[in-house]
């Protein structure tokens, strides 16, 4: 029982900045602070006026989106070589693919930085964002992913190939279908990381900012905090909705392979 | 050609892996060893000057004020996991031990919801918590147990290990849920059969069988933690600053990246040695209890 008490206690500290969150977005002060003053939603209005942000976001966008389908793509081939193939050196390629999840997100980001300004002499772009994210999302992918392709029975594609399809056709018409599910949940998640990241970003994004350095700069402008809140509602709104989505998918997923939910994916 | 690639199944899954590989290669293993490389070269104005040198070294070691950063970064990093672990351990096994099989996966989902949540802004909001009109201190007033605002909460080492420790709270709590997990709960029963209390049963059956969960669990904290700048920054004032802030500036506002990345490595390396030691200790541990 005080176990039970302590557990919900925790998840009081995880939610307590997110609860907050709303509060300031639609309190009618500029002030970010206790007692609330009243309600407001100029905050928001102010978000549609802002250009810069609107960039911002369209720079985001772009970088979340090809971030999630090719580390999908990746994550589709690691998870599957996992768990169908044996082959020379598998523990020590898996753990390399793998080691982004532990690695500080500052030596991606200034590793990246040197070889491509320094050595390379190219210009910081949102492909330089794209091509760090792409690195630390795959593992993500690939953790999910494995639940989809575990257990998944390869006799299953070996009887289409049997009845003559070609290798390419039965994975498309068997396994593609079955691990589906899996596919869309990580393409979320890589959505909403790279949506959301900012240490490797703020290195490497070129001239036209992404929305988390976007906000980084705002921080520093009292007067610009409640714009912060209001779309820091918007953004948490939206996570928690691509995230259930992708929760709900993920079990189907696994339901569909036929493998007992162990309740996440890490 | 195709047919001679795809002719074995060691073949077929080198394949198959060759596009991740081949990834991690050309975006992790060759920029790693780059500034590897880079930390040897000297910033000369505007240009690099590739002569090998190990100045930049000699210098992290000879100005204090790397060696106290890197101190204080270590020991943010440390505490920060000690926290995280021995908060998140309860959690862990309340979910595993006493939460219905068919739940376990919403109380997951609802530890990790807030992990996915812009870490900025999350960030940020630690600041209102812990502020001098903040959440903590309005609250406390109220309420009558402080008449002054407390002010060892913000701008110090104190709030940058309250706000790390809450942003990898899932990251501590996962891998022991996992461990938990795999303990097969008959064994449990044995000991409780052959005489032991539920006490002992924890301490000499449960906890050395989560152990690897628990390692996990310290590593996936520990190291990334090191990296970190934005919470520094925002958070710990002007005696809060680490290692990675350092990092950052040398980077980009002092505009000296060969120093960067040497000091980016000596960082590395130090989070390494640090982890590879704590995972021999545990090693020995649980040989000699075996």
């Amino acid at each position: 029982m005080s176990l039970r008490i302590y557990a919900i206690a925790y998840l009081v500290f995880l939610y307590a900045p997110i609860v907050l969150l709303p509060l300031f977005a639609f309190n009618d002060a500029t002030i970010i602070a206790f007692p609330l003053t009243g309600f407001t939603t100029k905050w928001f209005t102010a978000l549609t006026e802002t250009k810069a942000l609107h960039n911002a976001v369209q720079n985001s966008l772009f970088i979340a989106v090809v971030t999630s389908l090719f580390s999908t793509i990746l994550g589709v081939c690691a998870a599957r070589a996992g768990a169908m193939y044996n082959f020379p050196l598998k523990r020590g390629i898996i753990g390399l693919v793998m080691l982004p999840l532990v690695l500080p997100e500052i030596i991606v980001a200034v590793s990246l930085l040197v070889v491509v300004v320094q050595m390379l002499h190219l210009s910081l772009s949102n492909w330089t964002v794209v091509a760090a994210h792409v690195l630390i999302c795959t593992p993500f992918s690939i953790a999910i992913l494995n639940g989809a392709f575990q257990n998944l029975d390869p006799s299953m594609e070996e009887a289409a190939m049997d009845l003559g399809e070609s290798r390419w056709s039965a994975f498309r018409l068997v396994t593609l279908p079955l691990v589906m599910p899996g596919i869309i949940s990580s393409m979320l998640i890589a959505f909403t990381i790279s949506l959301d990241e900012f240490i490797i970003a703020f290195f490497l994004t070129g001239a036209n900012p992404t929305m988390p350095v976007y906000i980084w700069g705002l921080l520093r402008f009292p007067g610009s905090l409640p714009v912060v809140m209001a779309l820091g509602t918007i953004l948490v709104a939206m996570s928690i909705v691509l995230l259930t989505i992708a929760e709900i998918l993920r079990r189907r997923g696994m339901a569909r392979a036929g493998v007992k939910d162990k309740g996440s994916f890490l | 050609m195709w047919e001679k690639l795809t002719a074995t199944e060691g073949r077929r899954g080198l394949l198959m892996i060759s596009p991740p590989l081949i990834y991690a290669i050309l975006m992790l293993a060759i920029p790693i060893g780059a500034i590897v490389l880079f930390s040897f070269w000297t910033q000369n104005f505007m240009d690099v000057d590739m002569t090998f040198t190990l100045n930049n070294y000699r210098e992290i070691i000879e100005k204090p004020i790397y060696f106290a950063l890197l101190k204080r970064s270590l020991f943010v990093s440390g505490t920060v996991t000690c926290v995280t672990v021995l908060l998140a351990f309860p959690v862990a096994y309340f979910v595993s031990f006493h939460v219905r099989p068919d739940r376990k996966s919403l109380w997951l989902f609802l530890i990790t919801i807030p992990f996915w949540t812009s870490y900025l802004i999350r960030v940020f909001l630690w600041k209102v918590i812990l502020g001098y009109n903040g959440v903590v201190n309005t609250g406390l007033i109220n309420i009558g147990v402080i008449d002054e605002p407390l002010t060892f909460i913000l701008y110090n080492i104190n709030a940058v290990i309250i706000t790390l420790a809450h942003a990898f709270a899932p990251f501590a709590i996962l891998p022991i849920f996992v461990a938990l997990e795999k303990i097969d709960r008959s064994l449990l029963e044995a000991s409780q059969d052959l005489g032991e209390s539920k006490l002992s049963t924890f301490f000499r059956v449960t906890l050395p069988l989560s152990m690897p969960g628990l390692v996990a669990a310290v590593l996936i904290v520990f190291i990334p933690t090191i990296g970190d700048y934005v919470t520094p920054e925002l958070m710990g004032g002007a005696g809060g600053k680490l290692i990675a802030n350092m990092i950052q500036t040398q980077f980009l506002a002092l505009n000296n990246a060969p120093l960067g990345a040497a000091l980016a490595i000596v960082a590395m390396l130090c989070v390494t040695a640090v982890s590879l030691f704590f995972v021999f200790l545990n090693r020995r541990w649980l040989r000699g209890r075996s």
